[in-house]
């Protein structure tokens, strides 16, 4: 009989010490974070009692910032420096933004991602995400009193991999730790199915300000499984406010010229949107170039402007369908999501194409932040183990541009995440000895209809025939929906490789570069916020060990075990140390000397699954 | 169990053409349930590592299993008879002669419904293939047969793909 584990007084990782991990959404509009109390999601609530916090930023000119209502309210008296529906301009560069002269920044197009100067210098969208982050941090440490442990943050299902990067990225510099980014759909579907108990397939329609996603999931004993995904990056309720304020301009004949009567007319067009889902009658009203305009609108004008966008979502829900090969009438339920559902035409036209009401029971607003509450709870392993797994999809194809500009896909769009596949091509002429690798992501044959990702070179390839090189090029996206790229030539034996992270991305060291900017005024700050991140990360793996060692110990021998704790040990105690560098060393070193463990802990887990399964046939 | 194993070792299966998709699908869901990095979320960055690439073996497994097309042409390459659909593409006159007339039906093709009825005669197609794939794979073991078969079902789905790309342009 194995001898039972006494730990020493005061020192006993605590099991039962909740972690607090949160769900965020980073909407166009609004941004919310929510957590589980007392077992059930809820969204937290800023000290005003409010759990929208407007996804707008203003630059001040002395650096400082302001975020959420205060800034909105300034919105359009100082539209320069205030930035509204920064989602939409996440990881994309100046030529992507259809309508930016609509909007009224000043552009700077930096490569890799559009900027806004400000008065307060160059913003990338990914520094004014950050922003809004940050708060969304504040207001959950400051409701639980506690750092946080982690995040899940979402993401619409068809952001692509600069726009993920990018999100991710932002999270990183507001300082939270990413437990996962996942698609918003499949966190509403979480929010729907744990609430109800519900099984079958479901399908999310999920119509945000700037994006529009629709994905079908089948949901079974806390299994939700998406089946495929679909949707537009740039179709949202913000381009309706777009339709219904140029509509009213050319019906008064006036023009929006500065910036000022730009956001002016934009604020009018939603305010009108937003009542007349209530009711039939409303007055638009601005103020444009000094003068009060107003025009009476009827729900149907409003309703004939936005018909050509719901019947562009509608197009994408019959392709997403057909691609999975299911038909409407086998859909079990429709979860409608995102503050543009609330229009009633919305409701209608959905709830026609698959025959049934859908369901509109949570807040459109708050559903997806609540789902990612639960799966940010599972992660941080506060819930029961096995009652929650997402399996999710990428939601575009990638592939490498071949010869004459086209693309050869390597991996299919709706492909269960994670997903790696390797693809071999050759050499097109004799003696090449370098190939440039072009990664791209859509779904149209040629180049350049996809979007760019990222380009390397492969060199160092011997001189051979046209045709005679092998040269195998292996795709991998992780479970955040994340890319890398590598190439290897391996048809003389002769190998050389590169793996790129796609341009869009910032590097390591940009966003160290960007941490230490927000904090070059309080250098102390830095130091003992970077000891704090050590000492979590030291904590969260010294505890993960220890628990591994308890369940599955047996599976080393003495030797190997009592190495692997004085590991644990050492680490322990460089944590409560102010070295911050010594104690990532200790964390390197028991990484290191885990690994065997955790291949070996890998291993048995999966032979009990299928264990499990045969003694169920049995 | 190891990376290596193949497809059907892996998911417990036969190594059989004829296969219920419900099993593969629940197989997949169970090897997830045990592998998938969201399990070892707590556990750091090597076990992430490790997950990562079990779930990606699970995954690239599943969809080779679950497509009976790319099942079969695994079937054949366990067999040692490789089905290199982009390289080979010699095919039987009477079958390239139907590739043909398909062909010159979906350009000549102008309402919705005759397209709707090509969409179906190519469709049957693809499913008799497959029946004969069963019979070549499970009965008669004859891989070489079963590769050329595998490569004129590729083809008609390829062909497949674009008539519902031209049913798109109809409006509903």
């Amino acid at each position: 009989m194995a001898l039972l584990q006494i730990s020493e007084p005061g020192q006993a990782p605590d099991p039962h010490q909740r972690r607090v991990a949160v769900g965020i959404d980073l909407g166009t509009t609004h941004s919310l974070v929510a957590a589980l109390r007392h077992g059930q999601p809820e969204c937290l609530a800023d000290p005003q009692g409010d759990v929208l916090l407007p996804s707008v930023v203003r630059y001040l000119p002395d650096g400082s910032t302001q975020a959420g209502e205060p800034a909105r309210q300034v919105q359009s008296e100082d539209p320069e420096n205030t930035i509204v529906s920064v989602k939409r301009l996440m990881g994309r560069r100046l030529a992507d933004l259809a309508g930016a002269s609509r909007l009224p920044y000043r552009f700077v197009d930096s490569p890799g991602m559009v900027s806004i100067d400000t008065c307060a210098g160059p913003k990338s969208p990914v520094e004014v995400s950050a922003e809004i982050l940050a708060r969304l941090r504040q207001r959950a440490e400051d409701s639980f009193d506690s750092e946080l442990y982690g995040a899940v943050v979402t993401v619409p299902a068809y952001f692509d991999d600069a726009q993920r990067q990018a999100t991710k990225d932002a999270a990183q510099l507001a300082g939270l730790e990413v437990l996962r980014l996942i698609s918003e759909p499949t966190a509403a579907a979480v929010a729907y199915g744990l609430d109800r108990g519900v099984e079958g397939l479901y399908a999310v329609y999920d119509l945000g300000g700037g994006t529009f996603d629709i994905s079908l999931l089948r949901l079974q004993r806390g299994v939700f499984e998406v089946v495929a995904t679909g949707g537009d990056a740039a179709l949202g309720g913000d381009d309706i406010d777009h339709a219904l304020a140029d509509w009213v301009l050319s019906a008064l004949a006036v023009q929006a010229r500065t910036p000022q009567d730009k956001r002016a007319a934009l604020v009018a067009s939603r305010a009108a949107k937003e009542a007349l889902s209530q009711i039939d009658e409303t007055f638009w009203q601005a103020t444009l170039d000094g003068k009060v305009r107003a025009l009476k609108l009827r729900r149907t004008d409003l309703e004939s402007l936005a018909r050509p966008l719901i019947d562009r979502t509608l197009a994408l829900v019959r392709r997403v369908l057909r691609d999975a090969r299911l038909r409407a009438q086998e859909v079990a339920g429709v979860v409608m999501v995102g503050g543009s559902t609330r229009m009633p035409l919305v409701r209608t036209l959905v709830a026609e194409v698959f025959g049934r009401e859908v369901l509109t029971d949570i807040d459109p607003d708050q559903v997806v932040a609540l789902g990612a509450a639960i799966q940010a709870n599972a992660l941080a392993g506060n819930s029961r183990d096995g009652e929650l797994l997402l399996l999710d999809v990428t939601a575009l194809s990638l592939g490498i541009e071949t010869m004459g500009g086209l693309v050869e896909r390597v991996i299919e769009r709706n492909s269960p995440l994670p997903a790696a596949k390797a693809q071999e091509f050759t050499t097109y002429k004799d003696g090449q000895t370098a190939m440039a690798i072009h990664v791209v992501q859509g779904e149209r044959e040629l180049v350049s209809d996809c979007r760019s990702l990222a380009r390397f070179e492969l060199r160092g390839i011997p001189p051979m025939v046209a045709g005679a090189a092998r040269i195998r090029v292996t795709f991998q996206v992780d479970a955040d929906g994340l890319l890398s790229v590598s190439a290897r030539e391996t048809g003389s034996g002769v190998e050389a490789s590169v793996v790129v992270k796609p341009s869009y991305g910032l590097t390591d060291e940009q966003v160290t570069h960007m941490l230490q900017e927000g904090f070059a005024n309080a250098d102390a700050d830095m130091q003992a916020r970077k000891l704090g991140e050590s000492r979590v990360e030291a904590q969260r793996m010294a505890l993960a060990t220890r628990t591994a060692l308890e369940v599955d110990g047996p599976l080393l021998t003495t030797v190997e075990r009592q190495a692997l704790l004085a590991l644990v040990v050492a680490l322990e105690q460089r944590a409560a140390g102010p070295d911050a560098d010594a104690i990532d060393a200790a964390v390197d070193a028991l990484a290191k000397g885990s690994e065997a463990f955790a291949a070996l802990r890998m291993n048995r887990s999966i032979r009990d699954a299928l264990t499990g399964r045969r003694v169920d046939e049995l | 169990m190891s990376l290596d194993d193949d497809d059907f070792e892996l998911f417990g299966l036969p190594r059989r053409m004829s296969l219920q998709r419900e099993p593969i699908e629940q197989r997949r869901r169970e090897l997830q349930a045990a592998v998938h990095p969201d399990r070892f979320a707590a556990q750091g960055a090597v076990a992430q590592r490790l997950a990562t690439q079990w779930a990606m073996r699970v995954n690239e497994a599943y969809r080779r299993l679950v497509d009976p097309l790319r099942r079969a042409a695994a079937l054949c390459e366990l067999a040692g008879v490789a089905v290199d659909e982009h390289r080979n593409t010699s095919m039987p006159a009477d079958f390239l002669m139907r590739q043909m007339q398909w062909r010159e039906a979906l350009e000549e093709a102008t309402s919705k419904a005759e397209v709707q009825a090509l969409a179906c005669e190519v469709g049957q197609a693809e499913a008799g293939l497959q029946e004969e794939l069963v019979r070549l794979l499970d009965d008669r073991g004859d891989a070489q047969a079963a590769a050329v078969a595998v490569r004129a079902a590729m083809f008609v789905r390829r062909f497949g793909q674009d008539v519902e790309a031209r049913l798109d342009t109809f409006k509903d």
